[in-house]
């Protein structure tokens, strides 16, 4: 069995930043493996320690300098990776579900995998839509917000899907299918100094649009990010200030106003 | 006149409060583009749910009769059949987890853009301006579309709608292809049960990532002892297996109403807020002065945890 999982290297914020125009200026941003894939990662290549893959592929879409994060994911046991990216997705301001859709399905068309894991939500754009999009594009199955998956696959995946509310499904999945993968499935591995160095000589596979036969117009976002701001607070906090001696005795004196604690 | 689709959202034979927030947030699409709401229902009982969706500003429901439970090739395929016969502009959906386990899927059948986790929505002949999120809540976007589109809406962010309607109630008869079915619902489980119920505290030391490392924990144990109060926590806590899912706090995990709810570390994730927000005084103890707890918490302590807590604690002792 094959194994393709979805990685994304996700935007971190720091807690100050400034925002200009569409984007947050770049001196306040990093750079870090998606959560929610990190998860899938663990996922693919326990399903490959219990010998049911026999290959894990990592597909990203980004440009070179994401090849940090691709490597950490071949360092944690991926087996090769492939990365697309084009000059001509440069210019977009939000890759929307529609292009991200089109992308990865000719990568899995290409690939064939029997499995396809990619993380119920991106950190920073959190649309949550596009590994349900590629399963309907491609015509394989699917299963949103999956917290367990059972490791005797045969034709079908058992899993659960989480809920609202404390409340899981239980479903079975016909394969070939795409599973979005919730933290807490497993525990994630760090990557051990052997696995960072065996990365390094994985396969990382480059192709453009053109490599994967995707035209141009059919990546162009339906979406256009037209502002951004830091949302108005509503809020009436009461901030303490001081020293925390100090904050830690406001705090105190509250919790016994309200009867909570003596 | 172009008219809107909402598609409601039911589980085990009640229909979720999204339902309802949905209709308000449909009636105003639908107020903006001049045209009709369509509410539709699948599977469950779907005539008792269709007198319940029966509110204000509903101008036709359509059930769809077939099987108990959500199913999503079911919605998938009588959600793409109402969407030929209706010709709405938008398909309305909770951004719930099962409205993402078919909207996507929806939208790209029809070859429509979605928009997903919207907390505002406009309509302007035929551009749509939706407001978003991203990086867990610290900027707000608008983004724009042109055309028919899917989107799906936040729930909580709009007022559920009230009111008796005099909708046309409709059978709608949908043709679901049961080979195209490949995926079967078996059953549903409660997770989170156990020793301690976090929704009957009166005071709960909550813990989020800015904990660190597990041993750290010991500390808000010993605040939790000295204040005689529960211990609850964020998602990350429970998912690194550091406390039980029973102390998760949020939208996957339990709903609290504390007298006092004492977030320490936890950036205020829309997921995680769903589960505390009404609480009676949240008071929030974090090094990040705009992290989004900060708009719902009524206190705030901007500093490390690591130095507050050893004071509170020896306050208490
Ligand atoms: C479908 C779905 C369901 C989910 N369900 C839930 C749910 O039920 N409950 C839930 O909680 N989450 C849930 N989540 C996850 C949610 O999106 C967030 O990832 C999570 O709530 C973040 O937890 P956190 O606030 O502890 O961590 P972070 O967001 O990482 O925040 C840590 C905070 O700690 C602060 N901090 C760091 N160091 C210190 C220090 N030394 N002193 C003081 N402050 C410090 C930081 O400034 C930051 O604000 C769900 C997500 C999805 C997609």
């Amino acid at each position: 069995m094959k194994i393709l999982v979805t990685v994304k290297e996700v935007a971190t914020v720091e807690d100050e930043f400034e925002i200009q125009g569409t984007e947050i200026a770049d001196q306040y941003l990093g750079a870090d493996l998606n959560e929610w894939d990190d998860y899938a990662i663990e996922e693919a290549v326990q399903l490959q320690e219990d010998g049911i893959a026999d290959e894990v592929v990592t597909v990203t879409i980004g440009p070179e300098e994401c090849e940090q994060t691709i490597r950490q994911a071949l360092a944690k046991g991926a087996d090769r990776a492939v990365r697309v990216w084009d000059d001509s997705l440069e210019d977009t301001n939000v890759l929307d579900v529609g292009a991200k859709t089109e992308i990865l399905s000719a990568v899995v068309e290409a690939e064939d995998p029997d499995l396809v894991l990619s993380g119920v939500q991106a950190g920073d754009d959190s649309f949550a839509a596009t590994g349900v999009s590629v399963a309907e594009n491609v015509g394989y199955q699917w299963g949103a917000v999956v917290n367990h998956l059972e490791h005797d696959l045969g034709d079908v995946a058992s899993v659960r899907r989480e809920l609202e509310g404390g409340v899981e499904e239980l479903t079975e999945i016909e394969l070939p299918a795409v599973l979005t993968i919730q933290t807490g499935i497993n525990e994630p591995r760090y990557a051990s100094l052997r696995g960072i160095r065996q990365a390094q000589r994985k396969e990382l596979d480059v192709q453009s649009l053109a490599d994967i036969g995707v035209d141009e117009s059919a990546i162009e976002a339906d979406l256009e990010l037209t502002d951004m701001y830091e949302p108005e607070s509503e809020s009436d906090v009461t901030v303490w200030e001081g020293s925390a001696e100090d904050t830690a005795s406001e705090l105190g004196d509250l919790l016994r106003d309200k009867g909570v604690a003596q | 006149m172009s008219d809107i689709l909402a598609v409601a959202d039911h589980r085990r034979g009640d229909l979720r409060d999204v339902s309802y927030e949905l209709v308000t947030a449909g009636r105003e699409l639908a107020d903006e583009t001049g045209g009709d709401l369509h509410v539709a229902v699948i599977s469950g009982t779907v005539d008792e749910f269709a007198e319940k969706l029966n509110r204000e500003g509903v101008d036709a429901i359509h059930t769809v009769s077939h099987g108990e439970e959500f199913n999503h090739d079911v919605y998938s395929q009588a959600v793409t059949q109402l969407y030929d016969e209706l010709a709405p502009q938008y398909v309305v959906t909770p951004n719930s987890v099962n409205g993402l386990d078919y909207a996507p899927a929806i939208a790209n059948e029809l070859d429509l853009p979605i928009v997903t986790d919207t907390i505002g929505l406009e309509a302007d002949g035929d551009t749509l301006v939706a407001t978003r999120e991203m990086y867990g809540g610290k900027v707000e976007t608008t983004n724009e579309l042109e055309g028919d589109a899917v989107v799906t809406i936040r729930g909580a962010e709009w007022p559920a709608a009230e009111g008796t309607g005099d909708a046309a109630i409709e059978a709608f008869d949908a043709d679901i292809d049961e080979d195209a079915i490949g995926s079967t619902v078996t059953g549903f489980e409660e997770v989170g049960g156990g020793d301690v119920d976090i929704s009957e505290a009166d005071l709960l030391v909550s813990i989020g990532r800015g904990i660190e490392e597990e041993e750290n924990l010991d500390l808000i144990r010993d605040l939790a002892d000295a204040l005689d109060a529960t211990l609850s926590s964020s998602r990350p806590i429970v998912d690194n297996g550091w406390l039980p899912k029973n102390r998760q706090v949020g939208q996957s995990g339990k709903v609290v109403t504390p007298d006092v709810y004492i977030a320490i570390g936890i950036s205020g994730a829309v997921q995680h807020v769903a589960g505390m927000k009404g609480s009676d005084t949240i008071v929030a103890i974090n090094t990040d002065p705009n992290a989004p707890i900060m708009d719902i918490a009524d206190y705030a302590i901007h500093d490390d945890l690591f130095d507050v807590v050893p004071e509170l604690i020896e306050e208490f002792q």
